[in-house]
């Protein structure tokens, strides 16, 4: 059973056991307007809560993507850094940044869950 | 986002109304509330003005009458050559001319285009510089020229492969008119000045309008197919790929015009040995750096990655170590080249194409090298 839940920051998590799969969320996208080049984390390394983990880029500016939660950096969507464009077109689907083993399940109490998140961007 | 007070105080260009209504992404620029990019998005507004035609708002941007009190226009002219390194008495009616307003230190205070409408000069300056450009005219020329700000008017520019047969169905005269021609034409029965120029690399117009017909001219230019209208977002990414300078990024007061490789843009009649040599403000450094060269250089720079290298990125010489040597003063993705593109200013001895050279970006070395300008092939017609 996967659990989505979302930061004020506009980023995304999809939960499954201990494993957080992290995107942008597509109000982020329309923001950002038509992204040109992600940065993604290196597989193995660990991040902290609210650290600077990937970078997203529009025509216009470049933006950090924070770590939601603190863990170890599973796996990278190569998909994604080869065609950035996935971001504009599916942020919550195809355009997965990272996956990360959390450290800390008590670091997602606070997290946004959907209607919340609604509620934040409206 | 901007607290009410703000947004308040910004100023309004008489096309605010219809940014809004076309679904404009309105941010401050320049002290005006501009649209940074319609529901399209910059990379379609970009691409759909190489393909096609796109209509920009540039009303922001100063719009100032230089009338001679004699009532000769080349009276206007000398008088105006005191204040940039350019000839502007050879500028001939209907003619327009690149020019840059200097400082005692050889800087440049603004860029500006200069066109000869007959019996008065024609300027066209930067909104951020506007009112200081006015005042340095009010303060230096006042004795050979009225200075009348023609803030009553808009200007639009038409920009694009398409912008020519866009703007014939409205100026039967506008496809004879060659680059940088200049001068009144009747647009759609509006007394409008006309140029064939702009600021995207493409073939295209700059239309001053009256404020009050604006929007309808704009309207009208808009029920064409081939026009979308284009905010301020991809107005840099052309003119970043068209290698033009952006005022106070690329050039400022700590710039000479010959470190900015404007040199192109200084006639000979205005060099040492021309027959109006020097004469403007900073010439003794301006013509020094002409006689003896520059230490420092703008020019243009490849990424070899897919990264863009933004404003502010140092350059360094080495991928490690070292001081840096110099600094990208404009950069982002090029959607045209579909790469990322810049423009720096390192020293001239490391200016020559193909330089290879590493810029910082988040901590990391990325390859670079000095690469000529423009990025893409301007379409100008001559």
């Amino acid at each position: 059973m996967t659990t989505t839940l979302y930061t004020s920051d506009h980023e995304w998590l999809a939960i499954e056991g201990d494993v957080a799969t992290v995107g942008i969320t597509d109000y982020a996208q329309q923001q950002l307007g038509d992204v040109v080049f992600v940065e993604l984390p290196k597989v193995g390394r660990t991040l902290k809560k609210a650290e600077a983990a990937a970078v997203v880029e529009s025509v216009k500016a470049a933006s950090d993507v924070y770590a939601p939660v603190t863990g170890e950096v599973l796996e990278t969507n190569a998909e994604l850094a080869a065609e950035p464009a996935l971001v504009n077109s599916d942020a919550q689907g195809k355009a997965w940044f990272f996956k990360i083993k959390m450290a800390d399940r008590s670091e997602l109490g606070g997290l946004m869950d959907e209607a919340a998140y609604k509620a934040h961007t409206a | 986002m901007l607290a009410r007070d703000d947004q308040d105080s910004l100023k309004r260009t008489p096309l605010h109304g219809l940014h809004v209504s076309l679904g404009g992404k309105m941010v401050p620029f320049a002290g005006y509330d501009m649209p940074v990019q319609y529901p399209a998005g910059v990379l379609k507004e970009h691409l759909h003005t190489r393909a096609s035609a796109g209509l920009f708002d540039v009303s922001h941007m100063g719009q100032i009458a230089l009338r001679p009190k004699s009532g000769r226009v080349e009276d206007a002219a000398r008088a105006l050559e005191r204040l940039v390194p350019q000839d502007i008495v050879a500028i001939a009616a209907g003619r327009q001319r690149y020019a840059q307003f200097t400082n005692e230190d050889g800087g440049i205070l603004d860029d500006l285009m200069v066109a000869n409408f007959g019996d008065h000069l024609f300027l066209v300056v930067n909104a951020a510089c506007k009112d200081a450009d006015e005042a340095h005219l009010r303060a230096n020329l006042s004795e050979d020229c009225v200075i009348d700000s023609l803030a009553d008017r808009a200007l639009i520019a038409l920009q694009g492969p398409k912008a020519e047969a866009a703007l014939a169905k409205l100026c039967a005269e506008a496809p004879a008119m060659k680059f940088m021609d200049s001068g009144p034409r009747k647009v759609a029965g509006l007394d409008c000045f006309v140029s064939r120029s702009g600021y995207t690399g493409e073939d295209g117009f700059e239309i001053s309008v009256p404020a009050a017909d604006a929007e309808r001219l704009a309207k009208t230019l808009l029920e064409n197919p081939d026009v979308l209208p284009i905010g301020l977002g991809a107005r840099d990414s052309l003119r970043l790929e068209a290698g033009l300078c952006l005022y106070g990024h690329d050039i400022d007061t700590m710039t000479t015009p010959v470190e900015a490789a404007l040199e192109w843009s200084v006639q000979k009649s205005r060099r040492s040995g021309g027959v109006r040599a020097g004469g403007f403000p900073g010439a003794e450094k301006i013509l020094a750096h002409f006689d003896n060269g520059a230490a420092r250089r703008r020019v243009g720079l490849l990424a070899q990655g897919r990264a863009p290298v933004r404003e502010g990125a140092l350059l360094f010489a080495n991928d490690a170590g070292g001081e840096p040597i110099g600094q990208v003063t404009s950069g982002g993705f090029g959607p045209s080249l579909n790469a990322p593109v810049a423009m720096g200013y390192v020293p001239t001895s490391q200016s020559a194409l193909g330089t290879q050279l590493f810029a910082e970006v988040r901590g990391q070395r990325l390859p670079v090298a000095v690469a000529a300008m423009p990025f893409v092939k301007n379409t100008y017609k001559r």
